[in-house]
């Protein structure tokens, strides 16, 4: 019987780099709130972890006829996108940070992140209780 | 590891919010700095922000298949302009510097938009650094995981 580190862990720890990606662009967004003509850019946590995961999201696929068209495979590297925010209020210099609901947004995606975390480390600890059979 | 980009993220942001409050400092504290005839008056300075590239940040990105969006990571100052505001023009002949009709030429210094700029300058760096310490604390769990 061999134990499967990946399948042990499961979900989380792509959840947790995929989280971490996220307060980086949060992080970013709530730096540029007095930049002008900055775009607040965000990323679409479910459905690029469902991606991750194997399970189909229902959504729009770009079909390729030819093959120079743009498909999401030629975008390679697994990459995944990352989506301009639509503006509640745009103000006049045309930048579209919500400082308010940045900040709300960065405080709960860090506390998802921190809630991964602790899964992953529940999975490693009760890793570590097999290993020892105490 | 992409939360330590959040640390040269708001690194960036403090550095150019500082420069602002430096600007602001400059303006509040010239606001009643006349020139002599003939010599430039004083004029009101802001900072002009904008978004590092990203590629000229090194791809901090490396996961993100989003080269369409070039507004990147950090925060730039480009450059301090002076404003084209005209000059606050008070009649005061006993003055040193009046010209001949008596007039002295203030810098156009707005006062009230001037502490509104500093208020403003002080939330974004307190945000900042804010965002930094959680940062940190996320970094100091990440790093405890698994103990």
């Amino acid at each position: 019987m061999k134990i499967s580190l990946d399948n042990a862990l499961g979900i989380h720890p792509d959840a947790l780099s995929l989280r971490s990606e996220r307060t980086n662009l949060l992080a970013r967004n709530i730096a540029q709130a007095d930049t002008p003509g900055y775009k607040a850019r965000d990323l679409d946590f479910e459905a690029i972890l469902a991606d991750k995961v194997g399970r189909q999201v229902p959504s729009v696929r770009i079909a390729g006829t030819d093959p120079r068209h743009v498909t999401e495979q030629s975008t390679g590297q697994g990459g995944y996108d990352i989506q301009y925010r639509i503006p509640l209020m745009p103000s006049l210099d045309g930048n579209t940070v919500d400082m308010q609901m940045e900040q709300a947004k960065f405080a709960e995606n860090n506390t998802r992140l921190l809630a991964s975390l602790r899964f992953v480390d529940g999975r490693f600890n009760s890793l570590r209780t097999a290993i020892r059979g105490e | 590891m992409s939360l330590l980009n959040v640390f040269d993220v708001a690194g960036s942001g403090m550095s150019a919010q500082s420069i602002r409050l430096n600007t602001t400092a400059s303006n509040l504290a010239n606001a009643e700095s006349v020139a002599p005839p003939g010599q430039p008056t004083y004029r009101s300075r802001h900072p002009v922000f904008a978004a590092e590239l990203e590629s000229a940040a090194g791809g901090l990105l490396p996961l993100s298949s989003d080269t369409a969006g070039k507004e990147g990571s950090n925060v730039q100052v480009l450059g301090i302009v002076e404003s084209d505001k005209p000059f606050n023009i008070r009649y005061e002949p006993d003055h040193p510097y009046a010209d001949e009709s008596g007039y002295v030429a203030y810098p156009n210094v707005n006062a009230v938009e001037e502490m509104a700029n500093m208020i403003s300058a002080s939330r974004s760096f307190q945000v900042n650094v804010e965002m930094m310490s959680t940062a940190r604390t996320l970094a100091e769990r990440l790093l405890q995981m698994g103990r």
